[in-house]
């Protein structure tokens, strides 16, 4: 609760901050709060699934997530669907098979089908693949406190649609203040409540959109948590290591700066 | 080996003379370690090992993620994810190695930047300080091509950028960047020589590295006041140095293990933060990116090849006098490599007889100034080419070039030492009191 009222005073900030921003030019991109940020930071599996969720039910229809395997929604540290939830999943999309020189119903060992729109981006990578935050002067300072933004930059482009459009050399242009340029060929995807969830929560726009850039991250970075872990004991081991190091050292050199061997 | 008298290794039992006669290895190993070592080196003499870490850790990663990377321009983006996804623990191994690079150009910078204050590179070092700068170029080549491998819109139309500045070459430019490329443009056929070669630079860099130290272990080591070993006989060589081993081998183990600490900190919790998020979208001939920046390493070098534009008077004049022939592209890309061509040529152009900077009251501040004059660089290098940063990159390469070929050669002249200590045995005594200059001391006796 507390969590939503902090996300609502926000989003009223940025309204209210928006138009100051907006005056320098620079497509603007708002700091999310999300489960996976810093050292010790996790996926939250209900998130992820329903992430998925709005991917399936939403994004799916143009774009495509060519580099992730259907099983890896079964993995740990991901969405973790049960085996038969995720031969299920995968049964719902076709993908063509040389072998059978046709289309068949996908199984977990394929990946996902890749976009079905020439000019809608894949979206495996999406989410590293953009940077939310630059600056101050070009320093990257930003990107050292908060993330280099990626989700939050997917979050930002699908909330923040002005309703305006503009047609261009037959093609049909959106407003969107979080766009480069101002202007973007996607349609609004999310309006709110455009799905619903099965755990109950929330379907406003800005959960919608946080949990598919959630769903997005784990899509372009699987093994996070693995590696965060990995960090972490890295980080612990070499610590001892090298106090005791120092340890040595000192004891070593002691005898020749005229110290005590205590 | 050091022309510093020590103690040699004598074969005791019958394997190790049987060896000893057939092959001095053993012998080797133990002058190399052994060898005589300045006991006043303070922390900045740590990033050799680092160096030496750096090299290993790439080459050992290099060669398993070698293993599941595929150099097709049709394919290489994604055997790189599927690295990143399916081999097991591929996602450490493509961020060690990655964030590895980084962790060796820092450590190069601050080990080239020691030299320069402390004069390492002043005779009879300058041998050793040439192949440094060889190691640094074939670093550099090696990181570039590296870059290229994962074939992402960064390493694509880097490769574009950096390969462009050969067709820059007058009249035959164009001959040695399609030579490069294998073709017209960026292809294929570029992605697998640099492959390649970036497989093979590597071991060049080890063959180097072992030349570096055999020559610094020929002069012995500069240490911080730039007074060399007093070498007449072993017992007075003895007081102004300690083997290399345990002294100095426990203390760099020490130091790279808190820098280790930091480079985990790094490749566990942030590992795209030195990166590109362009790289994560796969090479696309027909799209440029907005902006086109190099890693940050190389950010100071491409700073100075893009400060000398057309709009330079002196660009223009050169220009002039050399009928077009060194046009303002040429001559961006001279600066550039000029000023790593400055830096290999600083032991002819330091005329001061004082080695170390601690002694050159004047050198200290113009030497302070070319450290910030190096991160203004790397800062201005990512920014755009708009004012105020075109005056500012002109201003920082002009005092690139003004540092090497007017202060350091002016400095030698004008400039007052102050007093060196004696000896080396002084310096480390008036730091840590008389406890050096008792026998014990020289010869420690094992702690309890």
């Amino acid at each position: 609760m507390i969590r939503k009222l902090t996300l609502s005073a926000l989003s009223a900030l940025a309204l209210t901050t928006g138009a100051a921003f907006a005056a320098g030019g620079e497509a603007t991109t708002h700091d999310v709060d999300f489960s996976f940020e810093g050292p010790f930071g996790k996926f939250d599996q209900m998130q992820l699934q329903r992430g998925l969720q709005v991917y399936t039910e939403v994004c799916a229809s143009c774009h495509g997530l060519r580099y992730v395997p259907l099983r890896a929604l079964g993995d740990e540290g991901g969405p973790a669907l049960p085996e038969d939830q995720v031969r299920a999943y995968a049964e719902f999309y076709e993908v063509f098979d040389p072998a059978l020189d046709d289309y068949r119903p996908a199984t977990p060992t394929d990946h996902f089908p890749t976009s079905s729109l020439d000019n809608a981006p894949d979206l495996s990578l999406m989410a590293k693949a953009r940077a939310g935050f630059h600056g101050p002067y070009g320093t990257g300072l930003s990107q050292l406190f908060k993330g280099i933004g990626g989700p939050e930059h997917i979050v930002a482009i699908l909330t923040s649609f002005t309703g305006e459009e503009k047609e261009e050399a037959g093609t049909l242009y959106y407003g969107n203040t979080a766009f480069p340029g101002g202007w973007i060929a996607m349609a609004p995807p999310l309006v709110g409540e455009d799905v619903e969830y099965a755990d109950g929560h929330s379907n406003e726009i800005h959960h919608e959109a946080e949990d598919v850039a959630a769903f997005l991250m784990w899509a372009a970075e699987p093994k996070m948590m693995a590696r965060k872990q990995a960090g972490f004991t890295g980080v612990v081991f070499l610590v001892i290591l090298t106090v005791l190091l120092y340890w040595t050292n000192k004891r070593i050199w002691a005898p020749l700066k005229g110290k005590k061997t205590a | 080996m050091s022309g510093i008298p020590h103690d040699h290794y004598e074969p005791t039992t019958g394997a190790e003379k049987w060896l000893h006669r057939r092959l001095p290895i053993v012998g080797l190993l133990y002058d190399t370690l052994m060898i005589p070592t300045p006991k006043n080196l303070n922390w900045m003499w740590i990033w050799g090992i680092v160096l030496t870490f750096c090299l290993a850790l790439q080459i050992v990663t290099g060669i398993v993620l070698a293993m599941h990377y595929t150099p097709h321009a049709d394919m290489a983006f994604a055997s790189v994810e599927h690295i990143m996804r399916d081999v097991n623990g591929g996602h450490m191994l493509r961020y060690l190695h990655a964030n590895g690079a980084s962790l060796f150009f820092v450590a190069v910078y601050l080990h080239l930047f020691r030299g320069f204050y402390y004069g390492s590179y002043k005779a009879p070092r300058e041998v050793t300080w040439i192949i440094g700068m060889l190691i640094y170029l074939c670093m550099m080549g090696t990181a570039f091509m590296g870059y290229v491998l994962p074939w992402g819109q960064m390493s694509f139309w880097g490769a574009t950028v950096i390969t462009g500045l050969f067709g820059a070459i007058p009249f035959i430019g164009d001959s040695i960047q399609t030579w490069l490329l294998g073709g017209p443009a960026v292809d294929n056929a570029t992605l697998n020589r640099f492959f390649s070669l970036h497989y093979l630079l590597p071991f060049v860099i080890a063959a180097l590295v072992a030349v570096h130290i055999w020559a610094f272990h020929s002069t012995g080591n500069n240490n911080p006041t730039g007074v060399e070993v007093r070498r007449s006989s072993k017992a007075e060589a003895e007081k102004d140095t300690v083997p290399f081993w345990p002294y100095f081998v426990m203390k760099d183990l020490f130091a790279l293990g808190v820098i280790l600490v930091v480079f985990f900190a790094i490749v566990g919790f942030m590992p795209n933060y030195l990166g590109h998020p362009d790289n994560y979208i796969e090479a696309n001939p027909l799209s440029t990116p907005a902006h086109i920046v190099p890693e940050w390493y190389f950010l100071p070098f491409y700073a100075i090849l893009r400060a000398f534009t057309s709009e330079v008077w002196a660009v223009q004049f050169v220009e002039f006098i050399t009928f077009g022939i060194v046009n303002a592209k040429f001559f961006g890309v001279l600066a550039m490599f000029g000023s790593i061509v400055a830096m290999a040529l600083a032991p002819w152009l330091d005329t001061s007889s004082v080695r170390s900077g601690k002694y050159r009251p004047m050198f200290k501040w113009w030497f302070a100034l070319l450290c910030i004059d190096f991160v203004v660089l790397m800062w201005v290098g990512a920014q755009s080419t708009e004012f105020p940063y075109d005056w500012i990159s002109l201003i920082a390469a002009t005092y690139w070039f003004a540092y090497f070929f007017v202060i350091l050669p002016l400095l030698g002249v004008i400039e007052k030492p102050t007093a060196q200590p004696a000896t080396i045995e002084e310096d480390f005594n008036a730091h840590y009191g008389k406890g050096g200059t008792d026998g014990a001391a020289a010869q420690p006796a094992p702690a309890e």
